[in-house]
């Protein structure tokens, strides 16, 4: 290959300027001050234990977890659907309607949580955790579709004609054959759903009334400043746990494509 | 054969259903409603839901949301001010973007590359608003960013205090990742026989660089400014956690309009002018590049 060291050097500097603030984390989770500033005063973990004590965060996380492991099951299933009616049969209409479920990525979060409030209100409809979900669902389902169209398409339609050919009725070779391929597309997209929704702030806060997810949590910290050091313990969990289940998404992502043969491209998003 | 074109359409049908009527009920409905709301007026007072009992015949089809969000001061200001920081973070995200795409496709090696990919798009994956929380401390006053350049003897800076700026460093921070993307898929597509051809007949580096590639990874480049620019006019939470009270953006204007003065009808025309301007930036962006698209054969 050959060497750019200018560009080498500017890459590792663009890394730093990315990573930065997020390795700033840790180093102030476990700093003695309630003043996050330099210089560092020593090791603790109390702010760790406050977390742990919080009953406040323990609702909402317990909130949290019912709002995003339900998006990310909807979502999956629905963006299935969608990617496999998109890559495997030709139907009218097809352009129109893949572009307005793939439309919530460009539209503002702000106009999706606004309207659905006012369509919400006027019916009357209570605002909950489920009513989040509705809104999650919405956002996530992009995400999927665009996982599952890959996972399908890269799938030969052979082995399935192969297995109708023998007898199969299209439900058991779609069970038998085609869902074990895309398996991996199936946990990716679970768990980016799952990210995406446990991180999301703006629907959750405008369509959770009194149910307050975990980023509703943290943003109502904010008016305390002896509360930062605590949210940075916070923040640091999280993180670690956003990190490992890309790594797993990403693990799996790439076994799809090694599975069926194909040459590896790049990430998701 | 005939049959089995109608059962494809049916099979395909069938299957999107789920999902195309969520997508329908979920966020077709709602914009309608918010579409119909701005230009909505009422008799005596403003046009908001639920409506009061008898209040249905006193609603009358109008444009005077729309005047009042072009000509009052408030709204133009916000809207400008949207748009002025939208277009400084797509410059500073597409600029810091382009050598990072170009080191990866040209100098990492292939079995490498998905790896860098991953590693750029990490940070975006973590949540925003601890992100938020983290430029705070170090904006603010006597935060990191003061600290470090207290080490060179420069005044504490508290840039937290300046609004937009603050907005403009943590979007841009944000959006980092949202810019390689597409410039570095655009670079991947680019025939590096062509590259060989250009400096064989003479051209250097540089020369080719500017003449080759750079034009052919324009429609990345285009990708990348929209999908920058468009979710960080309409962008809410940034503006409300660095601008404060004193920097808003127009979601934060729509956010004013629909809950706190529960004028649904205003807010609704503020969030409809705010899309519109926008849709019709990007078309005139993609119209005025269009010569990098169709260049393609």
């Amino acid at each position: 290959m050959k060497s750019a060291p200018g560009l080498r050097s500017y890459a590792i500097l663009y890394l730093v300027f990315l990573y930065g603030p997020i390795l700033i984390l840790p180093l102030f989770a476990f700093n003695n001050a309630t003043v996050v500033s330099f210089p560092l005063s020593g090791f603790t973990t109390k702010w760790f234990s406050e977390m742990m004590a919080d009953q406040a965060l323990w609702r909402a996380l317990r909130t949290s977890l019912q709002i995003s492991l339900s998006t990310a099951v909807i979502a999956t299933a629905l963006g299935v659907m969608a990617a496999r009616a998109a890559v495997r049969y030709r139907w009218p209409g097809k352009p129109g309607v893949m572009g307005l479920i793939l439309l919530p990525l460009v539209l503002p979060e702000i106009i999706i949580a606004m309207s659905m409030l006012i369509v919400l209100i006027w019916l009357g409809a209570p605002q909950m955790w489920f009513t989040v979900i509705l809104g999650h669902v919405l956002i996530t389902l992009p995400f999927s579709v665009t996982i599952m169209t890959a996972a399908f398409q890269s799938i030969d339609v052979s082995f399935e004609e192969a297995a109708l050919d023998l007898g199969e009725t299209p439900i058991s070779s779609f069970r038998l054959i085609t869902l074990p391929l895309v398996m991996p597309g199936i946990i990716s997209s679970f768990l980016i759903s799952f990210t995406i929704s446990i991180d999301e702030y703006i629907i959750a806060n405008f369509l959770g009334g009194n149910d307050t997810a975990l980023s509703v949590y943290i943003y109502g910290q904010f008016r305390f400043p002896a509360k930062v050091p605590m949210v940075l313990a916070l923040g640091t969990c999280l993180v670690a746990m956003s990190i490992l289940l890309l790594t797993i998404a990403e693990y799996f992502r790439r076994r799809g494509v090694a599975r069926v043969g194909g040459k590896d491209s790049g990430g998701f998003l | 054969m005939a049959n089995s074109i109608e059962a494809e359409k049916r099979a395909g049908w069938a299957l999107v259903s789920p999902p195309f009527l969520y997508t329908l009920l979920a966020l077709a409905v709602p914009f309608i409603v918010i579409v119909g709301l701005s230009f909505a007026g009422l008799e005596g007072g403003r046009a908001r839901v639920p409506l009061a009992p008898g209040d249905a015949e006193k609603l009358y089809f109008t444009f005077e949301n729309f005047a009042r969000v072009l000509s009052e001061p408030i709204y133009r200001v916000v809207l400008l001010r949207s748009l002025i920081i939208a277009v400084c973070v797509t410059l500073a995200t597409v600029l810091m973007a382009y050598p990072i795409a170009y080191f990866v496709s040209f100098y990492v090696a292939p079995s490498k590359k998905a790896l860098w990919i991953f590693l750029i798009t990490i940070p975006f994956w973590t949540s925003y608003i601890i992100r938020l929380a983290l430029w705070r401390t170090i904006l603010g006053y006597n935060g990191i960013f003061d600290n470090f350049v207290g080490i060179f003897g420069i005044e504490p800076m508290n840039l937290l205090s300046n609004g937009a700026l603050a907005i403009t460093i943590t979007l841009s921070h944000a959006f980092a990742p949202f810019a390689v993307l597409p410039i570095f898929v655009a670079l991947e597509k680019v025939d590096r026989s062509l590259l060989e051809a250009g400096q064989d007949l003479g051209e250097t580096r540089w020369t080719t660089f500017l003449r080759v590639t750079l034009p052919l990874s324009m429609p990345g480049v285009m990708a990348a400014v929209l999908i920058v620019f468009i979710p960080v006019v309409g962008d809410y939470v940034t503006a409300k956690l660095m601008g404060g009270s004193t920097t808003p953006m127009i979601a934060n204007l729509v956010e004013v309009e629909m809950l706190k003065k529960r004028d649904h009808a205003m807010g609704s025309a503020v969030a409809v002018t705010a899309m519109a301007t926008v849709a019709v930036i990007s078309i005139l962006f993609v119209l005025l590049n269009r010569r990098f698209i169709g260049s393609k054969k």
